[in-house]
């Protein structure tokens, strides 16, 4: 089940397959991400999205046990191809955590830490320029832009994860995973960080991990629906939301399974 | 309604009485060890306490210029080569000229340390002006006659029996009546190197060696232990060899030290032929030493560290050197310079290697390099209590204090460090 969006998919995924060790974490899905736009990965505990999530952006080269088979392709180039470098890829694809992880060094070095390391500022005006920037679209630049010197673990949860976004699109990615990234947060900040998400996919292509179907079906354009590792389901977001074809899709969000 | 009773505390119950037995007892247990260590600390003060102070005789000497610069240069050479124990030994004849005779002059003699004459020629070569006339100095003492004015010797003991005979305490007496002996701050302790003779024996050649000794321990353990603990927790493959290798680690934190020493013995001595009884090489044997503690110490303060830092380093693209040093290692750090800081304090105390490669030798000179024969504190510690004389046993317990406030402040250090290192998150 692909999306039928006329628009050339930016990340494509064919029969992509997770084992961890013997196990398996998914099998055999299908997705292609369009541009600019939300795709929200919904399901219970354990289906596999944030596996899923986390193939894009190989973070899962790091657990020794895990292995990815499959095709992934970003703007049609292989992801898993042995001469990707893992540090430019990222450099694409940026993430946000589900708790927030501000580094434990000032709110100007966590934004200017990303930029510092890919080379991409060539002054100290560059720099700052970037980190005004990207805090500005994150919708933190007013909050903080008098105390730059100080801890990002300092701000309240909300602003570490917005903080974070900052971070993320400070390396000025094409794509921005997120990894359940309200799921630590009171509904105020929730809303500030979907409308921030809202916003955001003008230019950026986000992918969100979500546990919460309203959260999807607020900011989402299209919603992927997993199941015991399977892609059950994969459309635009009223379609799923409103008539889903599977059963399976119509018992989750009705609130019957998960 | 029904009526409930029984919630109040009965003290007579089993429970309670279980309870009430089990905080006697680990009061009881601290009590105990709190008691030990106070004995420990109170009669090591109590006996180390003299050895901050030295008595000190007042002395008249006359300093001819014929005898000691008969051309009148006034050069420095000159007055160093001068022979000042005549003349130390005419000032005591004339401040006591009764004493006739030549067993007697002997025992005058013997009030003062044989270290007098040079106190009096240092006096001399610093000021050439005091030559030709006649001086009061304030010379040391000897370590009787030291030990006699703290109270040490009993003097209502038979005069065989004791280190100081009736005259020289009737010579004492007619100082003491005159104001012309006193106890003063023992400066010599703290500048001076060891010596045969208690009243001159300091402390400095040995702090000076263990701090050699501890400088290359510290050079050669911290960036090899910090490295190896960083590659085995962040890069190596976490399998059996890694498995392997910690259990060995941790093993070998627990080989007795003096194990060590015969390494060092045979690897650094022997077979590389490096210089023996040296910090040098005493650095590098407690260095071995303290690897294992550094290693495990650091391996726990960089499993300490969030996973979730590293990942974020990860997520915008940070390499696994980026990371692990932008990142990690910062945070670890607090931990394992608290965990080298308290090795370090354990390679300070340490005795029994350090006699393997040589250094328990007699070295009065204080260490000026590595490269130079030294001896350590706690050695020397060792090489005191070893010693016959009555004088060396309160310098026992004070280089025992010595030590112990090094290891108070290392620790003291380790505390601070942590403090201000800590990030928290």
């Amino acid at each position: 089940m692909t999306g039928t969006n006329s628009a050339t998919p930016i990340l494509k995924v064919e029969n992509g397959q997770v084992f961890y060790g013997d196990k398996q974490a998914i099998t055999n899905v299908h997705v292609d991400i369009i541009p600019n736009a939300v795709t929200a990965f919904i399901g219970p505990s354990g289906c596999g999205k944030s596996t899923l999530l986390r193939c894009f952006n190989r973070m899962n080269d790091v657990i020794p046990i895990c292995r990815v088979e499959g095709s992934f392709k970003l703007a049609d180039q292989d992801i898993y191809d042995p001469r990707v470098d893992v540090v430019s890829l990222r450099q694409r694809i940026g993430m946000v955590f589900q708790k927030p992880n501000p580094f434990p060094k000032s709110i100007f070095d966590n934004v200017a830490y990303g930029p510092k390391i890919h080379g991409l500022a060539a002054s100290k005006a560059d720099m700052h320029t970037i980190v005004e920037s990207s805090l500005t679209r994150a919708g933190l630049w007013d909050e903080v832009k008098d105390r730059l010197d100080q801890p990002g673990t300092g701000l309240s949860g909300g602003q570490q994860q917005r903080l974070c976004i900052a971070r993320a699109i400070a390396v000025q990615p094409k794509v921005i995973l997120m990894d359940e990234p309200c799921s630590a947060l009171d509904p105020i900040a929730t809303a500030t960080i979907e409308t921030l998400i809202d916003e955001l996919c003008e230019n950026y292509t986000i992918i969100i991990v979500t546990h919460s179907m309203q959260q999807a079906a607020r900011v989402s354009q299209k919603t992927a629906f997993f199941h015991l590792g399977e892609l059950v389901e994969f459309g635009a977001t009223e379609q799923i939301f409103s008539a889903p074809v599977d059963e399976r899709t119509q018992n989750y969000i009705t609130g019957r399974i998960g | 309604m029904t009526e409930i009773t029984g919630i109040l505390k009965t003290a007579g119950s089993k429970r309670h009485r279980a309870e009430a037995r089990f905080r006697a007892y680990g009061l009881i247990a601290i009590a105990v060890s709190l008691s030990f260590l106070l004995i420990m600390i109170g009669s090591i003060i109590t006996r180390g306490s003299g050895a901050f102070h030295q008595t000190f005789v007042q002395i008249d000497v006359e300093l001819p210029a014929e005898k000691l610069d008969p051309e009148g240069t006034g050069d420095p050479d000159v007055l160093r080569k001068a022979r000042y124990g005549k003349l130390l030994k005419a000032a005591l004849r004339d401040r006591f000229p009764a004493v006739k005779s030549r067993s007697d002059k002997k025992a005058l003699y013997k009030l003062l340390s044989s270290n007098a004459e040079y106190t009096i020629r240092d006096q001399v070569v610093a000021d050439p002006l005091l030559v030709g006339g006649t001086h009061a100095f304030w010379v040391r003492a000897s370590s009787e006659v030291d030990q006699y004015m703290k109270g040490k010797i009993d003097s209502s003991l038979e005069e065989s029996r004791r280190r100081i005979n009736d005259k020289q305490l009737a010579w004492i007496a007619e100082l003491q009546d005159a104001g012309k002996i006193e106890k003063r701050f023992n400066t010599q302790f703290f500048t001076g190197g060891d010596s045969r003779e208690p009243e001159q024996a300091g402390i400095m050649g040995a702090v000076a060696g263990s701090a050699y000794t501890l400088l290359i321990c510290f050079v050669l353990s911290f960036p090899v232990g910090v490295l190896a603990a960083v590659y085995l927790e962040e890069f190596s493959a976490k399998g059996r060899l890694n498995r392997f290798i910690e259990v060995n680690i941790n093993n070998l934190a627990a080989v007795p030290s003096i194990v060590y020493g015969l390494l060092g013995l045979a690897i650094f001595l022997n077979v590389f032929n490096l210089p023996r009884s040296t910090p040098l090489v005493g650095g590098m044997v407690l260095a071995l030493m303290t690897l294992p503690t550094i290693i495990i110490a650091s391996r726990s303060s960089l499993r300490a560290v969030p996973p979730s830092i590293r990942e974020a380093a990860y997520g915008l693209g940070a390499s696994k050197v980026q990371t692990t040093f932008h990142h990690v290692v910062p945070l670890a750090m607090p931990g394992m310079l608290t965990g080298s800081i308290i090795g370090m304090a354990q390679a300070l105390g340490e005795t029994a290697p350090l006699l393997m490669i040589g250094m328990v030798a007699f070295i009065v000179d204080i260490p000026g390099g590595v490269t130079e024969a030294a001896t350590a504190l706690p050695v020397q510690i060792f090489l005191w209590a070893d010693s016959p004389e009555r004088g060396f046993m309160e310098k026992t317990s004070a280089a025992i204090l010595v030590l112990l406030g090094f290891l108070i402040i290392m620790n003291l250090v380790a505390v601070y460090l942590r403090r201000r290192l800590e990030i928290r998150w």
